[in-house]
């Protein structure tokens, strides 16, 4: 089973987030819920599109992450720039934070 | 579905007739086009009026010469984005002078109402009542049209100089 | 340049109040994303990879420095402090808040601009030659034509919910800077029997995934006729074109499925039916849009500039941006001067809002207060005294503009690829980054000669690397970035489609194989040949055996 999280754009400003343990929407994908099973990603992807109805972020979606040593991470580059920001502009985005 | 005539909810007198069923022995009756085909006479026998409904892949120029014979013609949005009515409706209007009643039916949303009504439909088949209010807006909401269509609104560049003829 | 008149002001002030609605039914939950989607759409609003995006329709590409000072504003207030030029001549943000969009349009409403049909099923902004009206090689001034079809397509009610996209362009001028073989429509004005000017009308050309040249279906097409031709062929288009497939929904397709012949057949008919009826424009309307393309208070000026002349021989850096970036203009005296926004290792297109700001400052300035964008990503100042070149030169410097690679290996279109496109397989921007670079070399920029590198970050070729002298497709292979190069396109009136040379190059590899590829014509060119002269003579074998020797 692979494991995954589920992300989104956040509606107001269409920040790229992630569905966290408590139900909230993080811009750091290692604060994401890594689902590890049919059920939890079931139940996973009822959280956000409940959120997703409020409306608090757009059209959800999961996607195949690595886990190692507590770190999250893409598996798809086009993910991992998501997650990251434009590599382009490296003032943009998750990495300017962590740069 | 509500039917929205000329921006009121009306009662439709309609009935849409599916092809498997048997037609009712009077009232008006919209049929497909498939049974407008095969059953024509029987059709033309029935003592009420007849409507004709198309898919959005049947082009009105199918029922060109017997447009007399309709009191309603109906064009099918499968989905929104399927805009080939708009066409259908203008030529009904414009190439077939057709007088009757063009109703949309199908996937019918409010940021199209005033698309249609330019088009020339005058009867539209709508999700739920609130239609009402969203076409008192909808129709409003631009007032200049760049072109002319089957309604009877004037593009604005007949506006301009009818304008600085009168000056 | 066109100036709204109180009609033109109302609908786009009207749809501005549109929006602000809808957004804000949007952010009340009483529409879900399925059904705003096709409304922010039709606003130029998509939602990309890390944000969403606007683009803003720049008609035909004419700017008034007004305007431009409004981007750059808008770039500073609700974005990140710059904006990306397009190859629809239009500008498009990449940080917008959705929150703020109607603001943004409010302001964009304020200096006659809007964001209407930037996306969507539906007309798409007309483009034109940026030359346009001051080119030496022109028969008419196109955007007179452009803006009455700017009008007419805008809020069609039978044509807002095309099979696909759709996208008209036109040229008055015989060299085609304007891609009109790759068009939708493309319209050529053309002189008739008599001397008038008319129009070739070409329909079915395009790129993406299944790319055309587009035929010829009418050599001669009088003006009045203009809009009841056009109105036949979308009506055509509109019944026919096919919806059960995104792929294969363009017009090209249908062209292709049915054959120019036939299509011709029936546009032709359904015009008989519609020609000198309601959409003949008066001749009046016709008039007061051409007066707003009256050519600027011109100098009389010799053609001969002997002060610029010297100042040529006495700065080498000077002639060769001369002898580059400008071009011939109809009147004694003046030039046009290309701004190039693709400096060593930039990304193609983008501009600051200061650079935006200076641009506004050097147009009205130098050139009549109007800028123009170009489909290749670029800008243009139309009407310079030829005497002011070598002070506006020094001016662009300062600001970054006024590298001397219009034309050049280095002046590459591509699109914004992965870096921002939820579309993309693969990332473009920084290819044309590292070949910039490999080739930062002016001399062998100038060497190498007239080239054209076009990158797309996938097949919809929004970078039009079908029609590059070089194209280079992003490719996603196995979860890594790969790029196809094919050879041999041309976007001009000699418009050709590109043969894909061999298999895909890894990221790392590719622009080793551009130059490979710049290195063998370098090697095989006879007297004076472009890369393009010497790939139509020789052919993609010479290229393709030295890009797979190794191999």
């Amino acid at each position: 089973m692979a494991l995954q999280v589920v992300t989104a754009n956040r509606i107001g400003d269409g920040t790229v987030v992630y569905l966290t343990r408590v139900g909230g929407w993080s811009e750091r994908i290692t604060d994401g819920e890594v689902s590890r099973s049919d059920e939890e990603r079931d139940t996973l992807m009822a959280v956000a599109q409940a959120t997703a109805e409020i409306p608090e972020v757009v059209e959800p979606y999961l996607i195949d992450v690595v886990e190692e040593a507590g770190v999250i991470r893409p598996v798809r580059y086009r993910e991992a720039i998501r997650a990251q920001g434009p590599p382009v502009h490296p003032a943009f985005g998750q990495q300017a934070e962590e740069g | 579905m509500p039917l929205l005539r000329d921006g009121a909810l009306v009662d439709d007198p309609w009935v849409t007739v599916d092809d498997g069923t048997q037609l009712p022995m009077d009232g008006p009756a919209i049929v497909s086009l498939e049974r407008w085909q095969a059953h024509r006479d029987e059709l033309l026998g029935r003592n009420a009026p007849l409507g004709i409904r198309l898919k959005s892949d049947q082009p009105p120029a199918l029922i060109a010469d017997d447009l007399d014979r309709f009191a309603v013609v109906a064009l099918e949005f499968p989905v929104f984005r399927d805009g080939r009515a708009y066409s259908y409706a203008r030529l009904l209007r414009e190439r077939y002078g057709y007088r009757g009643e063009v109703r949309a039916v199908g996937e019918v949303l409010r940021d199209q109402f005033l698309f249609m009504l330019r088009c020339g439909f005058d009867a539209l088949e709508v999700r739920d009542e609130k239609a009402v209010d969203q076409w008192r807006e909808a129709v409003s909401e631009i007032s200049v049209v760049y072109q002319p269509a089957a309604d009877s609104q004037t593009p604005v560049w007949a506006l301009r100089h009818r304008r600085s003829a009168a000056e | 340049m066109y100036r709204y008149d109180e009609y033109d002001q109302t609908l786009v002030d009207e749809r501005v109040r549109q929006f602000r609605g809808q957004v804000a039914r949007r952010l009340a939950g009483e529409l879900t994303e399925d059904e705003f989607k096709p409304l922010r759409l039709m606003n130029g609003l998509y939602l990309q990879l890390h944000a969403y995006m606007l683009r803003v329709a720049i008609p035909y590409g004419l700017l008034s420095a007004v305007q431009m000072r409004k981007l750059a504003h808008i770039a500073r207030r609700y974005d990140r402090g710059y904006g990306h030029f397009t190859t629809r001549q239009n500008i498009q943000y990449n940080w917008p808040k959705l929150e703020d969009t109607p603001d943004i349009l409010a302001e964009l409403a304020s200096v006659e601009m809007h964001a209407i049909q930037t996306s969507g099923n539906s007309f798409r902004n007309t483009t034109t030659d940026q030359y346009a009206g001051v080119a030496a090689d022109e028969i008419e001034d196109p955007r007179v034509y452009c803006e009455i079809i700017r009008q007419w397509s805008t809020l069609h009610p039978e044509f807002s919910f095309l099979p696909r996209k759709f996208k008209i362009a036109v040229t008055g001028a015989p060299n085609d800077r304007a891609a009109v073989r790759l068009h939708d429509i493309g319209l050529i004005m053309r002189r008739g029997d008599a001397g008038e000017t008319g129009f070739e009308v070409i329909v079915g050309g395009g790129q993406g995934r299944t790319p055309f040249v587009g035929p010829t279906i009418r050599e001669f097409l009088p003006k009045k006729h203009l809009l009841s031709y056009l109105e036949a062929i979308m009506r055509v288009y509109n019944q026919l074109g096919r919806r059960d497939n995104l792929f294969k929904a363009r017009i090209k397709i249908l062209v292709h499925e049915v054959g120019a012949e036939k299509i011709t057949e029936m546009v032709e008919e359904e015009w008989r039916h519609i020609k000198d009826g309601a959409l003949d424009l008066p001749k009046e309307e016709v008039e007061r849009i051409r007066a707003h393309f009256a050519p600027p208070p011109y100098e009389t000026l010799a053609a001969a500039q002997p002060a610029f002349e010297e100042k040529k021989r006495a700065d080498g850096a000077f002639a060769t941006w001369a002898d580059t970036n400008v071009a011939a203009h109809k009147v004694p005296g003046y030039a046009i001067v290309n701004l190039s926004l693709k400096p060593v290792g930039g990304i193609p297109g983008d501009a600051t809002a200061d650079q935006m700001d200076a641009v506004a400052d050097l147009a009205e300035h130098y050139s009549f207060g109007e800028i123009r964008v170009t489909h290749e990503q670029n800008l243009v100042l139309g009407d310079v005294r030829r005497t002011d070149l070598h002070a506006l030169w020094r001016k662009l410097r300062d600001i970054g503009m006024a590298t001397p690679n219009l034309g050049l290996i280095s002046d590459i279109i591509a699109c914004p690829g992965l870096d921002y496109c939820g579309l993309a397989n693969a990332r473009s921007i920084p290819v044309a980054q590292r070949i910039s670079n490999r080739f930062a070399d002016l001399k062998r920029q100038h060497d190498i000669g007239e080239l054209k590198i076009k990158i797309s970050g996938c097949i919809n070729a929004c970078g039009h690397h079908h029609v590059g002298h070089i194209g280079i497709l992003g490719l996603d292979r196995k979860g890594e970035e790969y790029y196809q190069i094919t050879l041999g396109g041309s976007a001009d009136q000699d418009a050709a489609i590109g043969k894909i040379v061999g298999p895909a190059f890894s990221s790392e590899a590719v622009v080793d194989a551009v130059e490979t590829v710049v290195n063998t014509y370098v090697e095989l060119r006879q007297n004076g040949e472009r890369f393009v002269d010497t790939y139509r003579r020789v052919g993609k074998e010479p290229f393709k055996e030295r890009l797979y020797a190794a191999a």
